[in-house]
């Protein structure tokens, strides 16, 4: 049971083989005997996830089931789920029940997906290792020294080890692409305003998107239909209608444009990352593409551009944990600023305070032109890097990652190195472009991640391209070797 | 551009979080370091780029001007750490 896929899962329920009932007590079981080795997850909701299971076979009886109908799946802590712990990977958040459930999780309610529990991640979605989660690092499940990737780091081990076949992640500079590729699946972030931001917490708000991680792009197809659409209650949700993504799946890639961008190939890819890739990338030209080469001249500005925007908006995201009305509060505050400084000293870790003060700081009187405004005129000549390159290609190609998964505690006292990790996947975000990572191959044990970034609005081509791929090759369906 | 303890204190108190004494030079060590990788961008020439805030062209939406939301005040303040009467519990502001 555990080893099938989303659309497994599916196919199976709807011929009658087994229930969702069987199911998801299939994945819990996992979850109890694997979790407390690779710490996943942070809560598990085992009793209202059997009772999901068992009003979705009902549903199914009655004729009502759509394709996501039954399949357990996971959610990333930081999406609201109503009367279920919301924690964030943060102490602010850790006694926080959340009293209305994100878009995101509603739509999936809705399709009858069952939720298993919330996947551990780095704190407020900040940091590349989930090593910032107040509740300790997931371990990577391919090699159990080795970080997950960050932040969405509990989702991609989930999904990796076969505890649930498919979870939610969210992404504000690689944080679904760069687990996904460290743990060997495929996840996709989509275009800026695809999927609603309602209800997921926030972190920096121009850059934050949601989207599926599965071991599939068939999967995340099957799970992103159900998650993207309009929200008006986002103010930066798109009104645009959803296309069918599993009908854009089987198109040939004859004549497909990949632009593979010189500065993606250079100094600061380790080279037997940029061997596997190199393969993958072969392997497309077998299968019809043209490999074309295109720069995007300001890429190594993305990462100091970020380093502002972010820690900007999230000091301004983060104002509203005040001690006040939810959240962790100081005990016995003498006067109202001890109440704000020491709750937001005790419930925030030292990444996103760091953070905080950085983006404090570039808002503060005298330095808003050379910080922020500068950072912004960086972004327009990013995304029209890629502009230009979509003139030319179809989707761009390229590591996910400079390196696969480094050592637990390698990077963890050093903010600068661990910011680097995310060098590939940070300027997609700042464009508002949709990005995936699929697996591609091994360096050692550890997975290597190709990244595929489309014009606005491509993720059925993203989707596409990825699935032929898994259709000639079987790196997707590999299993780290202790959960398989 | 380097930053030294007492700048680091003022920018905690602007952000309202408390950091332990012992903690200020790190921070200072890590702040400078990031401000050092942000000044990179000084390196590029950026005389009349149109400052991008939003990945999308696209203007606020708006919506009619009637009430979308139920009362949820008690559900809300289920979870505050202290209230009283509806009301939020904060320290005495004026004596």
């Amino acid at each position: 049971m555990h080893d099938k896929t989303i659309a497994g899962l599916s196919a199976g329920l709807a011929a009658g083989e087994f229930s969702s009932e069987e199911a998801t007590r299939a994945f819990l079981e996992r979850i109890e005997r694997f979790n407390p080795g690779l710490n996943a997850f942070i809560t598990v909701t085992g009793e209202a996830a059997l009772a999901q299971a068992r009003a979705a076979d009902q549903r199914r009886r009655r004729g009502e089931a759509g394709p996501l109908t039954g399949v357990p799946i996971a959610q990333k802590d930081i999406f609201c789920t109503d009367g279920v712990r919301t924690s964030c990977g943060s102490r602010m958040l850790d006694r926080f029940i959340a009293p209305y459930d994100a878009t995101v999780v509603e739509k999936l309610n809705a399709a009858g997906a069952v939720m298993l529990g919330k996947t551990n991640m780095d704190e407020f979605a900040m940091g590349s290792s989930n090593e910032t989660s107040f509740y300790g690092p997931v371990r990577n499940p391919w090699d159990l020294d080795a970080v997950p990737g960050g932040s969405s780091g509990g989702s991609a081990a989930a999904v990796a080890a076969r505890l649930a076949p498919g979870a939610t992640g969210t992404d504000t500079g690689g944080s679904i692409r760069q687990p996904a590729a460290l743990c060997g699946i495929t996840g996709i972030k989509p275009t800026y305003g695809r999927v609603s931001r309602w209800g997921m917490i926030a972190y920096a708000s121009s850059l934050d998107q949601g989207g599926p991680m599965a071991r599939t792009a068939e999967d995340c197809a099957l799970l992103l239909g159900a998650m993207a659409g309009f929200d008006p209650r986002d103010s930066t949700s798109v009104d645009r209608p959803v296309p069918d993504y599993l009908a854009a799946l089987d198109r040939p890639l004859d004549g497909l444009k990949i632009g593979l961008p010189e500065e993606y190939f250079g100094e600061g890819l380790d080279g037997e990352v940029g061997r596997v890739v190199d393969a993958a990338i072969a392997e497309y030209r077998k299968l019809g593409a043209d490999l074309i080469e295109v720069s995007l001249p300001n890429s190594q500005l993305a990462i100091p551009a970020y380093y502002v925007i972010a820690p900007a908006e999230c000091s301004s995201n983060l104002a509203r944990f005040d001690g006040v009305r939810y959240g962790h509060r100081c005990e016995n505050p003498k006067d109202l600023l001890d109440l704000y400084t020491r709750s937001r000293g005790e419930g925030f870790g030292a990444e996103v305070k760091r953070r905080i003060l950085v983006g404090t700081f570039a808002l503060s009187a005298g330095y808003y032109d050379a910080y922020y405004l500068k950072a912004q005129q960086i972004r327009r000549l990013i995304s029209d890097d890629f502009r230009r390159a979509f003139e030319r290609v179809d989707v761009i190609a390229g590591p996910t990652s400079p390196t696969v998964a480094f050592a637990l505690g390698e990077k963890a006292d050093d903010p600068i190195t661990m910011y680097l990790s995310d060098i590939y996947t940070i300027a997609v975000n700042l464009a508002g472009l949709p990005g995936l990572s699929l697996p591609v191959g091994f360096v050692g044990q550890r997975p290597v991640g190709l990244q595929l970034i489309g014009d606005y609005f491509a993720e059925d081509r993203l989707l596409n391209v990825a699935h032929r791929y898994q259709q000639a090759t079987d790196w997707h369906a590999r299993a780290p070797g202790a959960f398989a | 551009m380097s930053l030294g303890p007492a700048e680091v204190v003022k920018i905690a108190h602007l952000a309202r979080l408390a950091i332990r004494e012992q903690d200020v030079p790190a921070y200072a060590r890590n702040l400078s370091a990031i401000l050092e990788l942000v000044a990179q961008m000084n390196a590029a020439d950026t005389a009349g780029v149109a400052p991008m805030a939003h990945p999308l062209d696209m203007v606020q939406r708006l919506r009619a001007d009637e009430v979308a939301e139920p009362d949820q005040r008690a559900r809300f303040q289920a979870i505050a750490p202290r209230v009283e009467a509806g009301l939020y519990l904060v320290p005495k502001v004026i004596e």
